[in-house]
């Protein structure tokens, strides 16, 4: 709601200067979005008159005219088409400055000569002034403007626009008369409304008004105005209190019905009476019937549309927008004018399906006070006539029984204190009610009922009346104050590991935390999930945020690149976050999995002076990984089984599969990939459920032995296709209870070893708890590990 | 006996001159050794007259003692030397830097987090989530904003393309605040309540300002007897907890359809003192928070006795506090993640 501040106190005029004023409506959760001077710096510019313009001698487009209205009649060279005598004009006389133009400074008059002829002083449209749009030639100012008169005061420049961001509950304040309304309650002053006088009907004619749409259209006021003239120009008055309030002049019928919507709230419609067929009726739409608005669409209705129709279609979006076929064109000569209650639930969401917004939707969806229609008609009413002249019929109200009932709220004394943690003064809370206009109806021992005025849609319970005492007592004046909880002590999981640690060990090994977007571009998803149960979005913020991430890397990946990009040539991320994966369309299984993902690229070290500029490979994201997992303390249950990813290379990808479950993956980004998306060196990724990760086992002590340990080292050879970790496990099945660790410390492929098989060296130790071990037991222990491995992988001692 | 001086003097010389361990050895064979010359003097011992024999023998011991000592000490001067000079060659410059990886770190938004649930975890709030892909019902209509309401236009929120899945209930949205956690706590758990809900939100918005997805903290108390002004206590302790610093805050009347009454938070612009700058647009104030009594029809909506409780609740953006908090100019840095933005936190 845009309004001008000298408008404003033409209806409440408090002793505040204008950052007070703005201040006090912003404290008063009327927030001012922005305060600015309704026109441009000039000074020097006064109201002229053309007293005679003759052909300059030397230019065929020049005008010699003498102008009226400094201390004595000055000569001004113009080249403007309609330099008359007769005409007032803005005068910029020899010493004023104009606005600044493109280049930002200021534009100063001085005398000139121009073809030889002197000019004192310049005659200006409104361009120059930065007052208008209209650029054909001089501004010509009414005829009574008075001449000599400085023009900012004769158009009272010195005034400021005011934005005011209305929240969507106080629809009461998308008026003048609201805002005044409030103004008046914080100053304490009365607010000095306009006087409406219901304009005597001097003809007959009029228009039947059937309610056909029950509460959706409750009221409706109309009147037949005959015999206008379209032509006559709305006045400067009418223009530029619209121009401030950010609205353009169109004609008068339409600046009028504006000019009201403004003023006190109440949004208008004027239709062309000649055509009308019969009479208007408030109905639903039928489904499919179809509409010309006034912005020259065709729309398809649908049967939950409200729309004003005439005996054979419909005329209007019913406080949406108007039709272009009754619309008041410069021909018309009759008119109906319509100013009616449409219910907030008929029209709220209609416009924004249809891809509309007007000042007319937007007070209606919020809420209309549903007893202005007949005050807001005679004002447009008598206006009009002022204006374009003509003769008004009689108001034809229409109303059916559901108008909206006045509402009574019941606020407790007690309730005042609880809520807002101090007891404000009876006669406080009535004295600020009052002033709102919500009148008391009653009042027992323990509170009072006050009656909702008709304007305030957002009062209906106690708390809305609380929030009204609060804010007009003030915010800042309520009291402050710690309140107090039961001191309980929770149960502590000792064994949760918390998110927190899973990242600290993560930024130990180098890792920077990213934080990329949930929705990522659907070609690049594609290459790392070619399933298509992605969830997508109806209405994506661009085409490459279309679809929600079904696993972390895509995102991980552009992060990458945007580092490459940028002369990173070594780059460690990591980040944690929710991936969403659907894998049936089944909104019951959608899983929006929280995950711990990350990413490594380029050298194994930063550059320095002793590090070797070796790549990362596999297993440096390996061994970070499982620095996370050694977190749970039991890093061992997490099992590493060689698997297949459509983005991963297929020899250098796993699986983390953890009791039996798959949890995460593990991989190379697969060397195409890598080309196709312009990475020079491989990138290794992992990505993990959170939950994996989310728990530590509780430690549990174990008896320390005394006896000494014995360590063995074997040699195996076996296929390259048999994986360390089956071969770990069989020994551990084959060793007996006395084996405490087992280590793979060597693994070697090449001369002399069949080009199939690769040596494992395995380094066991043996202790037993509470005796020394004998040579022959350790013998046995080795012979059954051996054994074992010959049986089920065909090993042989190396 | 005028050679046992001679001989000292001889051998001491010479171990004055030995430059190695092998010369030093050698002067012991020659002095010292069964046949060396010091040695030797004792075997003419029997030379001489009984009462003569004990101070020469004496002597002649004191002067093999003294060559031993001399050996010793140079000996012990030569291994002290290589010793030296082994460390000496050993030196390495100490300022150079260590060896390993260097610590990568948080995100400023994960860092902004932890600060704000540190703040809140040590009065005793419990921090808890809900997911990002939001049911209509959680994300609107049990919060008081029913189909159409004109507060939803507020809310520039984005749709999830359901048409052909199976087993949904009404639409389904990217929640376009945590606030749906306040609903689903209250669902399942009785007061008092004292609760943050930190985590991602989107908004369809993308301009210099707005980023489609960002970060907020909501915070809920339900409990008997919580009044607006301890909504205004617990807002304003945290600012000044969190900014570390006295800043005024200020409350102004504003409006969610989920709280009643509402307040909007300011602090005083944290780049010029309230003086007005850029920063807060000229007005000395900076917005950084919404706040409010929970609305009745919330808690009817999560079966709470809206006679023995009340509530507020309050809600920021982690961006906005990261970026007055660090001075970040530019929201869209964050989610950029380019490394060297990432590595000045």
């Amino acid at each position: 709601m845009k309004l001008s501040e000298s408008w404003l106190r033409e209806w409440v005029n408090p002793d505040l200067t204008t950052n007070e004023l703005v201040e006090q409506i912003t404290m008063a959760g009327l927030e001012v979005d922005a305060v600015e001077p309704v026109a441009a710096e000039f000074s020097g510019v006064i109201v002229g008159e053309i007293v005679s313009a003759e052909q300059h001698p030397d230019a065929d487009k020049l005008r010699v005219c003498q102008v009226a209205g400094g201390a004595e009649i000055a000569q001004i060279v113009c080249g403007a088409p309609n330099a008359r005598p007769g005409i007032k004009i803005p005068f910029a006389t020899v010493g004023a400055v104009l606005p600044p133009g493109a280049d930002g400074k200021p534009f100063k008059i001085k005398k000139a000569k121009l073809r030889g002829v002197e000019s004192f002083g310049m005659l200006c449209g409104q361009t120059e002034l930065q007052l208008g749009e209209d650029d054909k030639g001089l501004w010509e100012l009414a005829a009574d403007a008075p001449v000599g008169t400085d023009l900012r005061d004769y158009l009272s420049l010195d005034d400021n626009c005011i934005e005011v961001d209305l929240t969507p509950n106080r629809s009461d304040c998308l008026s003048l008369k609201g805002i005044a309304r409030d103004v008046g309650v914080l100053n304490r002053l009365p607010v000095v409304e306009p006087q409406i006088t219901p304009v005597a009907a001097t003809i007959d004619d009029s228009v039947a008004v059937q309610l056909n749409a029950g509460e959706a259209c409750s009221r409706y006021v109309g009147r037949v105005v005959q015999n206008i003239d379209v032509s006559c120009p709305s006045p400067l008055w009418l223009q530029e209190k619209l121009r401030r309030a950010g609205v353009r002049s169109i004609d008068a019928v339409v600046d009028v019905t504006n000019f009201v919507l403004l003023e006190l709230g109440q949004p208008m419609h004027a239709f062309d009476l000649n055509s009308l067929s019969g009479g208007v009726q408030a109905r639903m739409a039928s489904a499919g019937e179809s509409l010309v608005l006034l912005d020259g669409q065709e729309i398809k209705l649908r049967d939950d549309i409200l729309v004003i129709a005439d005996d054979e279609k419909a005329i209007a979006m019913a406080g949406i927008m108007g039709g272009l076929a009754t619309s008041v064109t410069h021909e018309t000569k009759d008119i109906l004018l319509e100013s009616a209650f449409f219910h907030p639930i008929a029209i709220a969401g209609k416009a924004r399906n249809y891809g509309l917004h007007t000042d007319s939707s937007h007070r209606f969806e919020r809420g209309v006070d549903y007893k202005l229609q007949e005050a807001a008609i005679e004002r447009a009413t008598a206006l009009l006539l002022d204006i374009v002249g003509g003769a008004a019929g009689p108001l034809v109200i229409a109303e059916n029984d559901q108008v909206p009932a006045d509402r009574v709220v019941y606020l407790r004394r007690a309730r005042i204190v609880s809520g807002l943690g101090f007891e404000m003064a009876d006669d406080e809370v009535v004295d600020i009610l009052s002033r709102l206009g919500l009148q008391q109806v009653s009042a027992d021992a323990s509170g009072w009922t006050f009656s909702v005025p008709s304007y305030r849609f957002d009062i209906s319970i106690e708390e809305d009346l609380l929030e009204e005492l609060a804010r007009i007592y003030g915010y800042n004046r309520l009291p402050t104050t710690s309140f107090t909880a039961d001191l309980t002590i929770e149960m502590q999981q000792e064994s949760a590991i918390g998110l927190d640690s899973v990242r600290r060990q993560l930024i130990a090994k180098g890792y920077q935390e990213s934080i990329t977007y949930s929705f990522v571009e659907p070609k690049l998803q594609q290459l790392f999930d070619t399933s298509d149960n992605k969830i997508v979005l109806k209405n994506p913020i661009s085409a490459d945020m279309a679809e929600m991430r079904t696993s972390l890397w895509p995102g991980l990946i552009g992060a990458l690149q945007h580092n490459l990009n940028r002369q990173q040539g070594r780059v460690r991320l990591f980040e944690t976050g929710q991936r969403f994966v659907s894998s049936d369309r089944d909104m019951a299984t959608l899983k929006q999995e929280p995950m711990l993902a990350g990413l490594i690229y380029g050298t194994k070290l930063e550059e320095s002076w002793s590090a070797q500029s070796e790549s990362v490979d596999f297993f440096d994201l390996k061994g970070d990984l499982e620095s996370v997992l050694a977190l749970t303390a039991d890093a061992d249950a997490f099992e590493f089984i060689a698997a297949e990813h459509s983005a991963l290379h297929p020899g250098q990808t796993a699986e983390i599969v953890l009791n039996g479950v798959a949890v995460g993956l593990i991989g190379t980004l697969h060397p195409q990939l890598q080309q196709q998306l312009g990475l020079s060196q491989s990138a290794f990724l992992f990505e993990i459920s959170q939950s994996a990760v989310a728990d530590a086992k509780l430690p549990k002590f174990l008896p320390l032995s005394k006896y000494p340990e014995v360590r063995r080292d074997i040699a195996v050879v076996v296929d390259q296709k048999i994986s360390v970790a089956e071969l770990k496990l069989s020994v551990i099945k084959s060793a007996g209870n006395d084996l405490i660790n087992l280590k793979v410390f060597d693994i070697y492929v090449g001369k002399g070893i069949d080009p199939q098989r690769k040596s494992v060296a395995l380094g066991l130790t043996y202790q037993h708890p509470s005796r020394t071990l004998t040579e022959e037991e350790i013998n046995a222990s080795i012979e059954a590990v051996v054994g074992a491995l010959q049986q089920e992988y065909d090993a042989s001692l190396r | 006996m005028e050679n046992l001086t001679a001989l000292t003097e001889e051998a001491l010389q010479l171990i004055a001159d030995a430059d190695d361990l092998a010369g030093l050895d050698h002067v012991r064979v020659e002095y010292l050794g069964k046949k060396g010359s010091l040695t030797g003097l004792l075997k003419g011992l029997g030379k001489l007259s009984a009462e003569e024999r004990p101070a020469a023998g004496a002597e002649i011991n004191k002067a093999k003692q003294r060559v031993q000592e001399q050996i010793n000490s140079r000996k012990q001067a030569m291994e002290q030397a290589a010793i030296n000079a082994k460390l000496a060659s050993e030196t390495i410059d100490v300022s150079l830097p260590g060896r390993g990886q260097v610590n990568g770190g948080l995100h400023p938004v994960t860092r902004t987090l932890q600060r704000i649930e540190r703040i809140f975890a040590a009065v005793g709030y419990a921090v808890e989530e809900g997911p990002e892909i939001e049911d209509d019902y959680h994300n609107f209509e049990a919060l008081n904003i029913p189909a159409h309401h004109p507060a939803r236009a507020m809310h520039d929120t984005f749709y999830v393309d359901v048409d052909d899945y199976k087993n949904t209930s009404g639409s389904y949205v990217l929640r376009t605040h945590t606030s749906p956690v306040q609903v689903r706590t209250m669902e399942n758990k009785e007061p008092p309540i004292r609760i943050i809900c930190p985590g991602r939100v989107y908004r369809c918005d993308s301009d210099l300002t707005h980023t489609p997805m960002f970060h907020q903290v909501e915070g809920l108390v339900v409990d008997k007897n919580i009044s607006f002004a301890d909504l205004k206590g617990t807002v304003d302790q945290f600012l000044k907890a969190f900014f570390e610093a006295d800043v005024p805050v200020r409350f102004r009347p504003s409006y969610f359809p989920f709280t009643e009454p509402s307040a909007e938070v300011d602090i005083q612009c944290t780049n010029c003192g309230g003086e007005g700058c850029r920063v807060c647009s000229h007005t000395g104030w900076l917005e950084v928070m919404g706040c409010g009594m929970v609305h009745p029809n919330v808690f009817k909506a999560s079966g709470v006795d809206t006679e023995t409780y009340t509530g507020f609740a309050f809600g920021m953006g982690v961006e906005r506090l990261a970026m007055l908090r660090y001075g970040v100019n530019d929201l869209r840095l964050f989610f950029e993640n380019d490394l060297k933005f990432l590595r000045q936190f």
